[in-house]
């Protein structure tokens, strides 16, 4: 059997990109293997962990679950993306201050649906970013500091508006 | 945990889709989020020739409001459901179910469509619909079909889609305001798969009891005595419930399931 490939289109990071690729590769190998962006990390490759949750079409993703040839046509924004992002850099300075992070593995997945709460629950309590942030998983540091972090980002912004 | 080689065909519509499902044979698979098969593919559970992505149907994604029902296209997102996207026939139920599907990068992609077909006992939708009466609209190369969800579930991970079908729509019917639906669910963590699902709904305007247990080991269970159970949620009557759903000979999940239930009953009175 001749080796099934597809011809996909996409944005990275604001760039265009082209390339030829088997259809089961998953989004996240795309990114680490043929773009290397290896920002976007592997945990349990099978959509449990969220480390490797990064930005399709504007809303947090699996990007392990997703494979590439769907994202056909698709813009994708993995973390090395989002560095002049305001609230990113925000969020950044805030895991510093409240040490929300130790070895750094989920990280990258952590920060990308901080910045959802962040934007699409201004409001939330620590109640419910605990709830949204049950999609990712930290197996050294713990919650606290994660928790600590987003809640000072959200207190911050709630006080600038 | 890397999927074995498979072919990607995107149809731009259903008629596209079933031809390629026929070409494809017993090979072919339907994808639309990947949320659980993306899973099931990288763990090898499943290994396809070939994938039909259905993402890009425009009438898959499609949502219509009629007089008497919401039809909500298969690949409606869980986080359509949970932002108010799209319209809720049910005066919240379904927005509250939708926003506990998983977790929101999950709901993002996930569709109503997909998780109902894949069937999986524990999985919020297929309970819900259920609980709601939903018709199920499938197209195959026969054309198309409307199955009841009573009949659509039959086995685990099994539902009455023949070879070469698809889903295609999902039609919850509307009921008056008098209606209530409640839902409860044991989850050892936020987010992960429950271990027992309770649902009930009251119509008083049609005299309907309708009572579900999910998180079964075939599909979810809508039980003969509802009535009975709405009416009285004695310990008895929800064991016999608990009992109509397989659990039986296990105490352990025969209670869990039970008081789900309970729960969910009481929820209906809240």
């Amino acid at each position: 059997m001749t080796k099934p490939t597809a011809r996909i289109s996409l944005t990275v990071n604001g760039r265009e990109v082209s390339a030829e690729v088997e259809p089961r590769t998953h989004l996240a190998d795309f990114l680490r293997e043929h773009e290397l962006l290896t920002g976007t990390n592997l945990g349990c490759e099978h959509g449990v962990c969220g480390a490797c949750t990064l930005e399709i079409d504007g809303v947090p993703s699996r990007s392990c679950i997703t494979y590439a040839a769907a994202c056909d046509g698709a813009k994708v924004r993995s973390i090395e993306g989002f560095e002049s992002d305001e609230v990113m850099e925000a969020l950044r300075a805030a895991f510093t201050a409240e040490h929300a992070l130790q070895c750094g593995y989920c990280t990258p997945g952590m920060l990308m649906t901080a910045r959802d709460i962040v934007l699409r629950l201004p409001d939330a309590d620590e109640a419910r970013i605990r709830k949204e942030l049950s999609g990712n998983l930290c197996r050294c540091t713990g919650y606290m500091g994660i928790v600590a972090a987003i809640r000072r980002v959200l207190a911050d912004r709630r006080k600038a508006r | 945990m890397k999927a074995v080689q498979f072919e990607y065909a995107r149809p731009k519509d259903v008629a596209e889709a079933v031809k390629l499902l026929a070409e494809g044979g017993d090979g072919a698979k339907c994808a639309a989020g990947t949320q659980s098969l993306g899973p099931m593919l990288n763990l090898r559970v499943v290994q396809p020739t070939m994938l039909v992505d259905l993402r890009h149907i425009e009438e898959l994604k499609a949502v219509t409001d009629a007089p008497d029902a919401v039809t909500y296209g298969a690949c409606t997102t869980h986080a359509a459901v949970e932002d108010g996207r799209v319209p809720d026939p049910t005066g919240g139920f379904l927005r509250e179910i939708a926003s506990n599907i998983a977790y929101r990068p999950i709901r993002n992609r996930g569709t109503m469509g997909g998780s109902l077909v894949h069937a999986d006992p524990a999985a919020d939708w297929p309970s819900t619909m259920l609980l709601l009466g939903a018709t199920m609209i499938a197209a195959g190369p026969a054309g198309r079909r409307e199955i009841p969800v009573e009949s659509f579930f039959s086995s685990i991970f099994e539902t009455a889609l023949k070879p070469g079908e698809l889903l295609v729509g999902i039609r919850v019917p509307k009921r008056g305001a008098k209606a209530r639906r409640a839902y409860w669910k044991f989850c050892r963590k936020t987010g992960e798969f429950p271990q027992a699902i309770g649902a009930a709904l009251l119509d008083p305007d049609k005299g309907e009891s309708r009572a579900v247990i999910g998180a079964t080991l075939s599909t979810p269970i809508l039980l003969s005595n509802a009535k009975a159970l709405l009416a009285k949620p004695t310990d008895e009557a929800l064991g016999a419930a608990a009992d109509e759903a397989g659990f039986a000979d296990d105490p352990y999940n025969r209670r869990l399931h039970a008081v789900a239930l309970r729960r969910a009953i009481e929820r209906l009175s809240a």
